[in-house]
């Protein structure tokens, strides 16, 4: 727990918060591990945590009738995964395929959920720094949708 | 310019000009009627000059008109310039020869004849200084202007009339010629006379200078008066005004003025100023071969900025919309080539204005962006757009 | 900009070259190998420079040179074959001779790069005109700190050097991350674009230099946020490209704003371009 605890205090993505957050949210903490191939979650389960990624690669695929698994994009060390847990209808919105074997802190969300709706400004820290990386990640997927590489 | 007395030419000893020229060697070209303008063209003897013509001018209007008189400069400039001599409009690179697996580039230009430009107006004399700057004082030099540039003998005309369309003096290129020429003119002509007040700009022009006038017709103090006097006419009689003040400063930070949508309303993209100006140089290169593929030729034509595949890179071009090409043929000529070159772009000899076939006047366009600033705020840029600014 | 007084004449005559190997990098990709003509050593490019390739009869196309700048007898370019002019280029067999002009522009300042880390940025083609460097950095290691190579591609069958990229990995203080926007079913590197790259570098932007090359949206995407990981603007640099006709700043084709692309770039620093970038249809 304690190297939990570090672990999560020092990741940029929680920096700022106070130590009883962080506290908090260690409580809601625990290493796991996927073995390379596993699927972390699918589209349409119940998402309940999200994911601090520790090392490892994870691969968001979309599932489309008629065609082979679309790899929309890859999230690797020290990355988040997963903002589903947060919002309604709290279902995951495509697979996590761990595409080597990933090392992870897996937090749990509808733990957090809760503390949230007792907690404002927790929800509201909370809140910010989700969006921030909802933000990145749709830039970087409009830069994708550009196709800058295709010939016209 | 060496401190040369001026003379009295009458016309008679003006006419002897022309063959004292092509004595010397050299093609002489100048001011000649055809198809409605004054354009240019070799040049036999006097009567191939516009004698009693004169020129219209307006925005989107050239006309011809009869003058009550038998002046040989009684205009002021047609739809061609210069740059037809030393930057031509079509000019082979190279001819080139395969054989076998690789290719033999054969030497075999033409040199340009040696010519005699009669009649230059001085906002010609100094698009052709513009040009020299570009074309041989960069870091490259254009082999092919400097072959036709070189030996050039230049016999300038000072205005004695502006059109309307004339903004000289804005830019600070004219009526009168100040240097770089050979010879330079001023015509007078009147009731019961015609004459040429003439001064030598170097040693060639003093040594044809010398030909043609014997020494006693040195002018006078009141005659060259006179001259002054008819160069002072013209500049009063300009109308247009170009402001240049900080006007690299007002394009570059008025790149999204409204003005533009404005002016691309109007502007057909025809082309037609960048093909009448003196100092526009643009140009393209053509591939040509033979049916047998053995012979291949590279051609270097002029081009323009208003060219809808002008800058054309994979996947389209880059300026699509004739907004955007107005606003770079501007922009380059009145701001950017004071960047690249030291000095405007512009000489202010007002051909765009009366060669565009929708009349947009490149000094009311710098007006009205400075008059109304740049939109600060989103909703005005929209409101201003409508109508005129 | 007045530059130096050197003129150079009759740069628009081509010098017969002729193919010594064409490497087949993608479906659509080329790398061309020329013997370099005799006396080019007098004028050997700078990593960045580019020449004017002329097929005989066809056309004539600006290339970035692509090569080792250390192997003086070899001209080398990567085409990709996107029209005409490109196709009949890439199609040229062993033996038969390409005219070539040049080298032109600007270089990537791979001097003021020394005692720094060089971060090298490419998109798709992009890759060829950073090449250079990489060679460079890598023959006069001792003279550099860290070497980074991040390299974007629309999928993996487009990724080119894949050889060399898997060596340059190897080399010591030398990272290489890849990444493709479609990755495809067997494909178990990164996906996204080449900006999301950034956060799997530990950047010291004190002593960071970046050279980037793409697309001109990937290029101002990967500028700004270098920016924003710390990085001045003056430290980093990319490669424009705009209609060429002359490459010697005579036909007015390549400008940009006040820059001629063929002499006063194509390289230049981010300071100089910010600017202009956000201008779409300058």
């Amino acid at each position: 727990m304690e190297t939990l605890e570090r672990i999560i205090a020092e990741h940029p993505f929680f920096a700022g918060l106070e130590s009883y957050y962080t506290n908090l949210l260690t409580g809601c903490a625990s290493n796991v591990l996927f073995d390379a191939g596993t699927y972390i979650f699918k589209e349409g389960e119940e998402a309940n945590e999200f994911y601090l990624i520790r090392s490892g690669r994870v691969a968001l695929e979309i599932f489309a009738p008629q065609r082979k698994p679309i790899m929309l994009a890859t999230l690797g060390e020290g990355e988040i995964l997963g903002w589903s847990w947060l919002l309604p209808p709290y279902l995951w919105k495509f697979h996590a395929h761990a595409v080597e074997p990933v090392r992870a802190i897996a937090l749990d969300g509808k733990c957090l959920r809760t503390k949230c709706e007792q907690n404002h400004d927790l929800g509201y820290e909370i809140l910010k720094r989700f969006a921030q990386i909802m933000e990145q990640r749709l830039e970087a997927t409009r830069l994708q949708l550009l196709d800058v590489y295709a010939v016209r | 310019m060496a401190a040369q007395a001026r003379v009295v030419l009458t016309l008679r000893q003006f006419e002897k000009l022309i063959p004292a020229l092509h004595s010397r060697g050299y093609q002489v070209v100048g001011p000649t009627v055809r198809d409605g303008a004054i354009v240019y063209d070799v040049l036999e003897g006097i009567s191939d000059f516009p004698v009693g013509w004169t020129d219209e001018q307006e925005a989107g209007r050239y006309r011809l008109r009869r003058r009550n008189d038998n002046a040989l400069f009684g205009y002021v400039v047609g739809p061609q310039s210069w740059k037809k001599y030393l930057h031509p409009a079509e000019v082979r690179l190279l001819t080139a020869e395969r054989s076998g697996h690789t290719f033999r580039i054969l030497n075999n230009q033409p040199s340009p004849p040696r010519r005699a430009f009669l009649g230059v107006r001085a906002c010609e004399l100094s698009a052709i200084v513009v040009q020299d700057r570009v074309l041989q004082g960069d870091r490259y030099r254009d082999s092919i202007y400097a072959a036709h540039r070189e030996g050039i003998f230049i016999v300038a005309v000072n205005c004695t009339q502006a059109a309307p369309t004339c903004f000289c003096t804005s830019m600070g290129t004219g009526p009168r010629v100040r240097g770089g020429c050979d010879l330079a003119l001023t015509e007078l002509i009147g009731p019961g006379r015609h004459e040429f007040v003439i001064e030598a700009g170097s040693d060639a022009g003093a040594e044809v200078l010398a030909e043609l006038a014997p020494s006693s017709s040195v002018a006078s103090e009141s005659v060259c008066q006179e001259a002054e006097a008819a160069v002072e006419r013209a500049a009063s009689q300009i109308q247009r005004h170009l402001d240049t003040t900080g006007i690299r400063e007002l394009l570059y930070t008025n790149f999204d003025h409204p003005r533009w949508d404005n002016v691309a309303q109007r502007c057909l993209t025809c082309a037609n100023c960048t093909m009448v100006c003196p100092t526009c140089f643009c140009t393209t290169v053509e591939d040509v071969s033979d049916v047998t593929g053995t012979h291949a030729e590279r051609w270097r034509k002029w081009d323009s900025c208003f060219a809808q595949n002008f800058s054309y890179i994979h996947g389209g071009s880059v300026r699509s919309s004739a907004k955007s090409r107005y606003r770079q043929w501007m922009t380059h000529k009145l701001a950017s080539w004071i960047d690249q070159f030291g000095s405007s772009g512009c000489v202010g000899c007002g051909r765009c204005i009366t060669w565009c076939p929708v009349g947009i006047d490149i000094t009311e366009e710098v007006r009205a962006i400075r008059e109304s600033p740049a939109s600060s705020s989103l909703v005005s840029s929209k409101e201003s757009s409508h109508g005129n600014s | 900009m007045i530059m130096a007084t050197t003129t150079i004449d009759d740069p628009m005559l081509p010098q017969p070259c002729p193919v010594r190997q064409v490497v087949r990098e993608t479906s659509d990709t080329f790398t061309l190998k020329l013997e370099a003509p005799s006396g080019a050593g007098g004028n050997w490019f700078q990593p960045g420079q580019f020449s004017m390739l002329w097929v005989f009869g066809v056309g004539e196309l600006p290339i970035s040179i692509s090569g080792d700048p250390a192997e003086r007898d070899r001209l080398v370019y990567t085409v990709r074959s996107v029209g005409q002019a490109t196709q009949t280029l890439v199609s040229r067999e062993v033996g038969e001779a390409v005219g070539v002009r040049g080298p032109f522009g600007t270089g990537w300042p791979v001097e003021q790069a020394q005692g720094r880390d060089v971060l090298v940025i490419a998109g798709g083609i992009g890759l060829a005109p950073l090449r250079p460097v990489i060679y460079e950095v890598l023959h006069h290691r001792e003279k550099y700190g860290r070497l980074v190579i991040l390299y974007g591609a629309r999928s993996p069958r487009d990724l080119l050097y894949r050889k060399e990229l898997a060596a340059w990995a190897r080399q010591r203080e030398t990272q290489v991350l890849v990444t493709v926007d479609y990755g495809g079913l067997s494909w178990r590197g990164n996906v996204g674009v080449v900006t999301t790259l950034f956060k799997y570098v530990r950047l010291q932007p004190a002593r960071s230099m970046a050279f980037a090359c793409g697309p001109e949206v990937m290029m101002r995407f990967v500028a700004r946020d270098l920016e924003t990981q710390g990085l001045t603007r003056e430290n980093i640099y990319l490669s424009m490209e705009r209609n060429m006709k002359c490459a010697v700043g005579f036909c007015g084709h390549c400008q940009y704003g006040p820059h001629f692309i063929c002499k006063d770039g194509p390289i230049f620093s981010f300071d100089r371009l910010r600017p202009l970038l956000g201008k779409y249809d300058l």
